[in-house]
């Protein structure tokens, strides 16, 4: 990861800033400059509230190279309650606790560190939804 | 548009191939394509190709390929699909020659993937999925593969042990295959005990990667007939995309651009799924083998599994798979796959396939995918009489 690379999708890391299309009023996460639902022009920025479900999650034993100190770890598409799925990692959870359809909420959380001179990259993960707030 | 045959075909064995590089293999699979083509001076050389970038620090491929099979001077250039580029180049080079820009194209896939290590390479083939929202998550390849399974298991109620019988056909085809990487059957038990890679995804549903080149030679339909021999003719090539993230798609498990490739194929070559005699799919994952005969029509949604369950995808059920071993067992050189395919499908048609041939096969389809069902590129192939 570059610094200008991370700068850039400092929004999305931090607060999953997406889109709302101004023409079909979907929620559009990551943001892109073309509504993939409706083909229309959207750039109106809006933040997702970080709640959802899980739609599918893996536990990862075999990790890419930066990650290989975290194996095995949780990965899931959740199912953001605004329509988008997004791509993260699980935290705060163990294995045998996660199934599809439970809900989680965002969190920031260090992804990784690139050694000594490079960059500790922080991002979103999800956690189960805290009890009290589910209620 | 003219119609295009297949003149000439190559490949080298699948496997850890640690006395030869990239351009050793590339260059060895383009010289027996154009011996058994018996033909000298092609025009054009597509190379098709993933990984070279990031595991041999090599690019320039079509010129470096073209020189090593001596074939410096033509024109040559490498296309890259993620999983799908062989396939893809296959099919640059059936639109020169059926345009009539070019009369004799060659197309070759290689990868070179033994080199580097295992961290190494799962982040190469990372490359494959969205880096700024999938692969910088810490999501492997078969992390993707791994939850649409998982999905599919949920929705469709299957359990991992139903997905067993697509690795043992791939096996027990590929222990006959003298190409291949894995030349030993698998047992469901093994399947059912194999090592997780990431959940529910083992070992055991997972392509073996490899180092691996094969080629084609692609010529008018009239040269074919005054060379002689099995005329084979490319009745359809075609391809379709979907997003290359999985989030982005509102039912991963229907996976789009399958069901748009098949189709346009079907189209062209005015067949449907219950002509095919055989079918070359793209059995990276398990997972796959079952979203692919879904998407090309050949099972309802969530009736792959079924469809195997039920012993029709051996080489005598109704749509013989992964005839060779497949991605599976054949191996999987990631950029060289899709050349495979069609190289394997020609054999079947030629009557060359060996122990694993399928009698009086006229019709055979392949279908090679990029990424997480991103890009897909159907071929079918028609053996004339
Ligand atoms: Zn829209």
């Amino acid at each position: 990861m570059t610094i200008p690379s991370y700068w850039r999708t400092r929004r999305q890391r931090l607060s999953l800033e997406g889109e709302i299309c101004p023409h079909c009023r979907r929620h559009v996460f990551p943001p892109r400059d073309i509504c993939p639902y409706c083909g229309g022009p959207a750039k109106a920025a809006a933040s997702l509230s970080g709640r959802g479900t899980v739609y599918s999650f893996s536990l990862v034993h075999n990790a890419p190279a930066g990650f290989e100190p975290y194996a095995p770890y949780l990965v899931a598409i959740v199912k953001l309650d605004e329509g988008p799925l997004v791509t993260a990692q699980l935290t705060d959870v163990s294995p045998d606790e996660v199934s599809i359809g439970m809900p989680v909420e965002m969190v920031t959380r260090k992804l990784r560190e690139e050694g000594e001179e490079g960059l500790i990259v922080y991002g979103y993960k999800f956690r189960p939804l805290l009890q009290a707030e589910a209620l | 548009m003219r119609d295009v045959a297949i003149l000439g075909l190559g490949q080298t064995p699948v496997g850890e191939h640690w006395d030869l590089s990239l351009r050793d293999l590339g260059a060895q699979a383009i010289v027996s394509a154009l011996k058994d083509a018996g033909i000298e001076a092609p025009q054009l050389l597509v190379v098709g190709n993933m990984l070279s970038g990031s595991l041999s620090h090599q690019e320039n491929l079509g010129a470096l390929l073209a020189d090593y099979a001596g074939l410096r001077g033509i024109e040559a250039l490498k296309v890259e699909a993620a999983c799908a580029s062989g396939a893809m180049a296959v099919r640059m080079a059936y639109l020169a020659v059926a345009g009539g820009m070019v009369d004799i194209a060659v197309a070759c896939g290689v990868e070179k993937m033994t080199d580097g290590s295992s961290e190494e390479t799962t982040t190469a083939l990372a490359a494959a999925a969205d880096d700024l929202f999938e692969s910088d998550q810490g999501i492997s390849f078969v992390a993707l593969n791994a939850m649409l399974m998982r999905r599919y298991m949920h929705e469709f109620g299957y359990r991992r042990e139903d997905f067993a019988e697509f690795a043992v056909n791939a096996h027990r085809n590929a222990a006959r295959n003298p190409n291949a990487m894995f030349r030993r059957p698998i047992t469901p038990q093994a399947f059912a005990e194999a090592k997780m890679i990431a959940t529910p995804i083992s070992l055991l549903d997972s392509a073996g990667i490899g180092d691996g080149a094969a080629a084609l030679v692609l010529g008018p339909m009239d040269l074919a007939r005054r060379l002689g021999g099995a005329v084979i003719r490319i009745a359809a090539s075609a391809s379709a995309t979907d997003s290359v993230a999985l989030h982005d798609r509102r039912d991963p498990l229907e996976v789009r651009a399958i069901y748009l490739s098949a189709q346009r194929a079907y189209a062209q070559a005015g067949v449907g799924p219950q002509d095919i005699d055989l079918f070359e799919l793209h059995d990276a994952f398990t997972i796959m083998s079952a979203l692919s005969l879904e998407g090309a029509g050949f099972a309802p949604r969530g009736g792959g599994v079924r469809l195997a369950l039920e012993g029709e995808i051996g080489l005598e059920g109704r749509i013989p798979i992964s005839t060779m071993g497949g991605l599976k067992a054949r191996g999987h050189p990631v950029g060289a796959t899709g050349v495979y395919q069609i190289v394997e499908a020609a054999l079947q048609l030629r009557g060359q396939a060996g122990e694993n041939q399928i009698p009086n096969c006229r019709l055979a389809m392949t279908q090679n995918i990029g990424g997480s069902g991103a890009n897909v590129v159907t071929h079918i192939l028609e053996r004339l009489a």
